[in-house]
């Protein structure tokens, strides 16, 4: 299967490593991939901070880039809800993106991707995945594949981690105060790792545990996955 | 206690202050919590409430289409039953009506059913100036009207306060609270009541607001939990009900599926203790209902932002979003707060303000509010598109401009990414200007050597 790969702006710039995991996760599962290189932004920041018309621009760049692969897989949830929930409404024919844990449950069918992370791990599902893409349990059914996972369970795992884009600049008291809920739930699970399917997530979250000192790590899903 | 509109600052600023306040913090997330909790278990209890749900829109979208019709078809009705109906444009149009209405009984007390729509207006206060006294009677009104204070939830206006600081405002503003009152919620619910009736027994006229209308029959429907708003639809003489004109349904039938969306969704509950309806003047009593635009056929006339007209004021949105949690009601300077309020108030109000412009940015766009809406209002989307009406500070429309071409092309962006990661041990620790906003409580993350896009370039090229 020729997949197409949008790595997404944030992951490009400040995470390659993810896009790294990502290609070599999906080409040990037999997939052809690709990484278009005409390819730059979804448009959310600027869709969603009320910037439409450069939103609307980059939008379009995406769609002429992705245009004509089977499928398009995403490492981050938010990227991948933009497409599919703002496109339409944009008046942009979006390319069929799917999440990395959708792609591999759904499309692959796989659950059991080899992985080895001897860890205590904790998932934050990020409210993009869990209400935007509704990805439910694909990515902790992923980790509890991996060998050696201990998998543990985060207190209010669905509420906000409070980055929301552009909101942690708006907003930075309401933002940081959300965060530091988040971060003391982490921290009650005693887990070493706190993963996610969202690099923006976890750059806001693992900011604060980096800054307070905590020594927990943050890792993308994919990293995880990766791992063997 | 003055209006609310106009209050100075802007969300930030407000929501600032309160994520200081340790006793608002934990009040808040203690009730948001406990409510929200308990509205996730009767709702789950119904195996249909998608299609419940599904129903509701469809209901106020239809009617909010055909708003015109049904409300020419509501106003004979009212008047079949023998009451006025009067119409009012705006907030000064309606509460004008409303003193008139009270003067010409000859009262100058009044007591009141908890309503959204008299806040909205600044109602008290308008006929505090022309010398007529208005008592709330809702429980949590009245804690918030003893407090001189303004109410912070839809549904739970006194939110903000525990049953110790009730009792301090009840010893000092309740002239009837017995000496040795204790925070004991029971006793705090008896003092009120023996207040209140007092109260009841004596007032010949009544305001309230009202839940629905229904087109067909030309009758108001209240829904309340403590009994008080039925005392005062039913002892007065005079009775004057201020509702949005987004309040209709067409018909009797339509009502059976809010009244299972609206409980289960604001309190909790399976069933309203009391509801209570009367259509037009009953006997011994006048009727008379003022409708209030005050920016609603604006509203309607917005594409995106229409639907926040099928509101039913539940307030499940406010008690799910974390940033409500944390900012309290206040922060919001509308009687409306919480994630409908940053949709609904700056459409009401227009986006002049500063704080208009900034509530719809009073959301991180998780969500849990649109899942949670019996009527499925897309808040999200709506914030995305006022944001886009929002003027923009100067500062932020030049970065999005660059961001926006660095963007635009892949070369650009791969060059700005050579530049990043060359400077990269330059970056400072704490950032100037906006962006010390990040720093300020996070550390940022480490810049790469290399871009995913240089890895892939080398690694295909090899
Ligand atoms: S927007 Fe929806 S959830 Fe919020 S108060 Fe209105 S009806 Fe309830």
């Amino acid at each position: 299967m020729r997949v197409a790969l949008f790595i997404t702006c944030v992951n490009d710039t400040l995470f390659p490593d993810t896009g790294k995991a990502v290609v070599s996760l999906l080409r040990r599962l037999g997939c052809d991939v690709d990484f278009p290189q005409a390819q730059t932004c979804c448009g959310q920041m600027h869709v969603n901070t009320g910037y439409r018309a450069e939103g609307v621009r980059l939008a379009r760049h995406f769609a002429e880039v992705f245009d004509g692969y089977d499928a398009v897989v995403a490492p981050s949830g938010s990227c991948a809800a933009m497409v599919r929930e703002q496109y339409p409404r944009l008046g942009v024919q979006a390319p069929p993106v799917h999440d990395l844990s959708e792609f591999l449950v759904d499309v692959l069918e796989v659950e059991d991707v080899g992985a080895y992370f001897p860890h205590r791990v904790t998932y934050h599902p990020t409210c993009h995945s869990l209400r935007g893409l509704h990805l439910g349990d694909r990515p902790t059914r992923l980790l509890r594949h991996v060998r050696g996972l201990e998998l543990v369970p985060l207190e209010g795992a669905d509420e906000c981690c409070g980055f929301g884009g552009t909101f942690a600049i708006k907003n930075p008291a309401i933002s940081a105060a959300m965060c530091s809920d988040k971060v003391r739930n982490v921290l009650d699970t005693g887990a070493e790792v706190l993963c996610a399917a969202d690099n923006s997530c976890l750059m806001h979250i693992g900011g604060t545990l980096r800054r307070q000192k905590t020594g927990v790590r943050v890792m993308h899903l994919a990293e995880i996955l990766d791992a063997r | 206690m003055s209006v609310f509109i106009g209050m100075p600052g802007d969300f930030p600023a407000n929501s600032a202050k309160a994520v200081q306040n340790s006793q608002l913090r934990f009040n808040l997330r203690k009730a948001t919590h406990t409510i929200r909790g308990k509205r996730a278990t009767v709702v789950g209890e119904l195996p249909d409430w998608a299609e419940l749900r599904a129903a509701g829109k469809a209901i106020k979208d239809h009617t909010l289409r055909h708003l015109d019709r049904y409300l020419v078809q509501l106003e004979e009705a009212v008047q079949r039953a023998g009451g006025q109906v009067h119409w009012a444009r705006d907030a000064a149009e309606a509460n004008r009506i409303v003193t008139d209405l009270v003067r010409q009984t000859g009262e100058t007390e009044v007591v009141k059913v908890k309503s959204m729509a008299t806040q909205e207006i600044g109602l008290n206060e308008h006929l505090a100036e022309h010398g007529i006294t208005a008592y709330e009677t809702d429980l949590a009104e009245l804690i918030v009207q003893l407090g001189d204070d303004f109410p912070s939830h839809i549904l739970v206006p006194a939110i903000h306060r525990n049953r110790s600081e009730i009792r301090e405002i009840f010893l000092a503003k309740m002239g009837d609270a017995p000496a040795d009152l204790t925070d004991e919620p029971a006793a705090l619910a008896e003092a009120a009541r023996l207040h209140l009736r007092e109260r009841f027994l004596r007032s010949k006229v009544a305001i309230s607001g009202a839940n629905f209308m229904i087109a067909e029959t030309g009758t108001c429907v209240v829904l309340e939990s403590e009994g008080n708003g039925r005392m005062c639809l039913t002892l007065p003489e005079t009775l004057i009900s201020v509702v949005g004109i987004e309040k209709l349904l067409p018909t009797w039938r339509d009502l059976e599926v809010f009244l299972q969306l609206l409980p289960r969704s604001s309190t909790g509950e399976r069933m309203n203790p009391y509801t209570s309806t009367w259509t037009g003047s009953t006997e011994g009593q006048t009727f008379h209902l003022v409708l209030l635009d005050n920016g609603r056929t604006n509203v309607l006339a917005d594409e995106v932002g229409r639907q926040a007209l099928r509101c039913i004021r539940c307030s499940a949105c406010l008690n799910v979003c974390p940033v409500y949690e944390r900012a309290g009601g206040h922060a919001y300077g509308s009687v409306y707060p919480g994630p409908i309020g940053a949709i609904l108030t700056p459409q009401l109000r227009g986006l002049g303000s500063d704080l208009d412009a900034s509530l719809p940015y009073a959301s991180t766009l998780c969500g849990a509010c649109f899942e949670v809406c019996p009527v499925a209002i897309d808040i999200p989307e709506v914030l995305v598109d006022l944001r886009a009406k929002v003027a923009h500070p100067r500062a932020e429309r030049a970065g999005m401009r660059v961001a926006g071409w660095v963007l635009a092309k892949e070369v650009r962006l791969a060059k700005a990414q050579r530049l990043a990661s060359r400077f990269r041990k330059l970056v400072p620790k704490r950032l100037p200007g906006p962006l010390s906003a990040w720093t300020d409580t996070r550390d940022l993350p480490d810049i790469p050597k290399e871009s995913f896009r240089e890895w892939w370039a080398r690694n295909e090229r090899a």
